[in-house]
């Protein structure tokens, strides 16, 4: 039952006019229980509130002489998988029913127990097995024959028209000799009603097993999807009340408890707490949450209970952008399986003209009784046949491949990604926010002349005031430690790559590094040796001259991610280069560097040169990828052959970026390379599997091994080898459902 | 057996699958874009399977699946990049703004059901 608060939207159909509308709007005024109903002719859809049940809202449409379905925004996974299970349980049904009949005459058959078709009562007997197996291949291969047929008229085949001519050929040709026996020799007289019933049977069950084990290869959307909240505790004037996730308005303010799901995305405005987001990131440690913070629907509240606005609603949030990423790049295909995609679209042509062929050739050249060998090869080539295996290889490893990333936080944007991922030869990586936490802070300061200290920090964060750099944010944030008091910049200007200048309380200030000095006529020779000891211990020096003269100098160190050097130690076992490119000066950069253990340092790189430099990597002949952190490398991150985003869930990150790992850890790459080689390695088996299947099931089908060893493939063989075919690409890929990243499987 | 006749029947056999499946092609649907197309996703077929469409302008095709084997489960719009779930028995919709004239594909992951969307120049 619906109720008023949730509207019910329906697609209609059939509305050819404005009249249209207003009589599908009448019809669904008058169901009982609608409130309000309103049709959009422009979009075909009505949107309905009220209590009712939606049925009765369809049949209300279906009376007045149109038809309605229900449209729904959010995927219900429970009403999906209960769908699937009864198709499930329908193909059962259909396997063994179609077993029944089969198995007894099979067996029958082998012992040599069945009767002949020389007296009248044996053809009655035949008469009644083959009625027998009509009723088989309607109730269980109906949806063969029909698909078949319907494929047909759109100038079309697929498996439905292998199997529906198949087994449709063999009960065709059964009942023909049992009716009329006199029109083939008397050594043909031979009837093929249980390969018809026992291939139904095993090709349905094959596609039940498929269907149980394509279920777990969407297992980690479903883990996704699963992350997102029902209710949500949204506060409206003054009181707290539950209300359906779907009716959050923007800046409505929400409670979240200690256990509870953040429902939507938004702003910490009361409270604090620790927040699981491993769900997300794959980050196994809780991140604090304060007042201000962001924070990110579907993580786990930990602690304490705290007052959130909320800032992205429905399908804008993090959660959902991330679901439909992943969904469309399972979705995907790379490069890898563009060939199995051209071979799948002239497949079924090509078996049945192969199928043509055969029957000739045993026509021409077959040993009695001809007809026999004739029918059973055709048969055969049809049933083996599978464009399925060939179909599926690529796409249901990719769904499983871009799934397990998402697991481990990394989000890859398609399926030539997925690829190319896997054949990098060099990662560069962006200093700060990458091999650096991206988070500075002022850790010196030396003092030229008679200048005070406080007095450096007061003018370089004044001048700094206007920067949003983060090596600025870090000098603002330690004079502010200080208590001191800011003046405000004029003539403010950032100049890239050497530091800023402006106005601060009527005097020239210049804060950055020694190109800008020398632009500027300062000589810094009082404090060179200083500085160049600050750069040799990783931090980053930055000279303040006030009015033409050197004032002092200012310290700033960002600390290296703890896990940065065994991250990229992991790069390297892989054979991968690692180059550093930063904006810093060389001797800082070059601190860094050996501390993480980085090949090669490309520093004091102006940020629009950042592609210049990937350019030239990839004109040595190197494959590229480069970590950054999606919006000051957004044009390095698209030069590269893989751009990664790192640590940001950012709307322009993950634009830019074709893979973007969302948890800060420099892992990532080597996970995201580690995944991306692994599903190749089993897209490969599949393709190999499938190609092998059919470019040798084919023609032994056909009798090529006939002329030399006298083999011939029994059809219901094939049929039972098609069947176990798909399955088998299937199970591969599932094998990567227990990758470990790292190597490890 | 009549060797000669048999050879005949195959022979054109082969060039009736030739011309059937590859060299013909199944009525185009003529849709003028401004309401939503359906396409029927059952029995291994999209219904209509070849749909006629102005250029540039964006196209919603709402695909209603009724089919619940997984085979249908993906549409795919390999020159858009365009994917889509669909449920079964909940209209998709999916736009398509096709900018160029030309015939774009539409098929399920295995390739088996196929259509195509052909754009043609506004007359």
């Amino acid at each position: 039952m619906n109720t008023a608060k949730d509207p019910v939207r329906l697609s209609i159909s059939g509305m050819t006019c404005a009249g249209c509308v207003a009589t599908v709007e009448q019809a669904l005024q008058n169901t009982p229980g609608v409130e309000q109903a309103s049709v959009n002719f422009a979009e075909h859809t009505a949107t309905v509130s009220g209590s009712f049940e939606v049925k009765t809202l369809i049949k209300a449409v279906k009376d007045s002489g149109y038809s309605a379905a229900e449209l729904r925004g959010a995927e219900d996974e429970k009403e999906k998988e209960a769908a699937e299970f009864a198709h499930y349980r329908k193909l059962l049904r259909q396997a063994i029913v179609a077993g029944i009949v089969g198995a007894p005459l099979f067996v029958s058959g082998v012992l040599g127990r069945m009767p002949g078709m020389a007296t009248q009562n044996e053809r009655l007997f035949w008469l009644g097995v083959g009625l027998a197996t009509l009723f088989v291949l309607i109730y269980s291969g109906r949806h063969f024959y029909i698909g078949a047929w319907k494929a047909f008229r759109n100038h079309n085949a697929n498996m439905d028209t292998l199997i529906a001519l198949g087994t449709g050929t063999a009960w065709v040709y059964s009942m023909l000799i049992t009716v009329y026996p006199d029109i083939v020799p008397s050594l043909a007289r031979h009837a093929y009603f249980e390969a018809a019933t026992i291939i139904i049977a095993l090709i349905n069950f094959g596609s039940a097993l498929e269907m149980r084990a394509r279920g777990k290869t969407s297992e980690a959307i479903k883990r996704l999807i699963g992350l997102q909240p029902k209710t949500a505790r949204v506060i409206r004037d003054g009181v707290e009340q539950d209300i359906p996730i779907a009716d959050v308005g923007l800046d409505e303010t929400l409670r979240v408890r200690p256990g509870e799901k953040i429902p939507v995305d938004g702003h910490v405005i009361d409270g604090h707490s620790s927040v699981d987001e491993s769900m997300l990131t794959g980050e196994p440690l809780p991140v604090e949450k304060k007042v201000g913070d962001e924070v990110v629907g579907g993580t786990i509240n930990k602690s304490g209970s705290f007052l959130f606005q909320a800032k992205r609603i429905g399908r804008d949030t993090a959660l959902a952008r991330i679901i439909e990423m992943v969904r469309q790049a399972q979705n995907s295909k790379p490069a890898i399986g563009r060939l199995a995609d051209k071979i799948s679209s002239v497949f079924v042509p090509s078996v049945l003209i192969i199928a043509v062929i055969t029957f000739m050739v045993w026509a021409n050249f077959g040993p009695e009784p001809r007809l026999s060998y004739m029918l059973v090869t055709t048969m055969t080539v049809l049933i083996i046949a599978c464009p399925c295996a060939l179909g599926l290889a690529t796409p249901i490893s990719v769904m499983v491949g871009v799934g397990k990333a998402a697991e481990y936080g990394v989000l890859i944007r398609n399926g030539e990604a997925l690829q190319a991922a896997g054949k990098l030869t060099t990662v560069v990586l962006d200093k700060t926010g990458t091999v650096t936490e991206g988070s500075p802070t002022v850790t010196d300061i030396v003092t030229a002349d008679t200048w005070q200290e406080n007095e450096v920090l007061r003018f370089a964060a004044s001048i700094e005031g206007g920067s949003e750099h983060p090596l600025a944010e870090a000098i603002v944030d330690a004079a502010r430690t200080r208590g001191l008091e800011l003046d405000s910049a004029s003539s403010f200007e950032a100049v890239a790559g050497h530091g800023v200048t402006g106005s601060v309380s009527g005097k020239t200030v210049a804060l950055g590094n020694e190109k800008l000095m020398l632009a500027h006529g300062v000589g810094i020779d009082e404090l060179a040796t200083d500085a160049e000891i600050l750069a040799l211990t990783a931090q980053t020096p930055m000279f303040l001259a006030v009015d033409g003269k050197l004032a002092g100098l200012v310290a700033v160190s960002d600390p290296i991610k703890k896990d940065s050097k065994a991250a990229i130690d992991r790069l390297h076992r892989k054979g991968i280069k690692v180059v550093m490119l930063t904006g810093d000066n060389q001797k800082t950069a070059d601190v860094v560097a050996e501390q993480v253990g980085v090949d090669e340092v490309i520093a004091e790189v102006l940020p629009e040169d950042k592609a210049g430099k990937v350019a030239e990597l990839q004109e040595r002949g190197d494959i590229v990828g480069m970590v950054g952190d999606g919006i000051n490398d957004a044009p390095a991150l698209a030069r590269a052959n893989i751009g990664f985003a790192i640590g940001t869930g950012t709307d322009v990150a993950i634009e830019s970026a074709d893979i973007t790992l969302m948890r800060g850890s420099l892992h990532g790459v080597s996970d995201a390379i580690d995944i991306s080689r692994a599903t190749v390695r089993n897209i490969k088996q599949n393709l190999f599997g499938a190609f092998v299947y059919n470019s040798l099931g084919i023609p032994i089908a056909a009798g090529v091994l006939f002329p030399f060893f006298g083999i011939l493939l029994n059809p219901i063989v094939a049929g039972g080898a098609m069947a176990m075919s798909s399955v088998t690409v299937v199970s591969n890929a599932n094998r990567l459902r227990f990758f470990k990243a790292g190597g490890k499987k | 057996m009549n060797i000669v006749a048999i050879n005949s029947s195959a022979f054109a056999f082969i060039v009736l699958i030739i011309w059937w499946f590859w060299l013909s092609r199944p009525k185009a649907r003529r849709e003028t874009g401004i309401k939503p197309i359906e396409v029927l996703v059952d029995n291994g077929v999209y219904t209509p399977s070849r749909i006629e469409v102005p250029v540039g302008r964006p196209i919603v095709l709402r695909f209603l699946r009724k089919d619940a084997s997984p085979c249908a489960e993906k549409v795919l719009f390999d020159d858009f990049g365009i994917s889509a779930d669909l449920p079964v028995g909940e209209p998709t919709d999916v736009v398509i703004v096709p900018k160029q004239a030309g015939e774009y594909e539409f098929t399920c992951q295995m390739q088996m059901y196929r259509g195509q969307l052909v754009a043609t120049a506004a007359s």
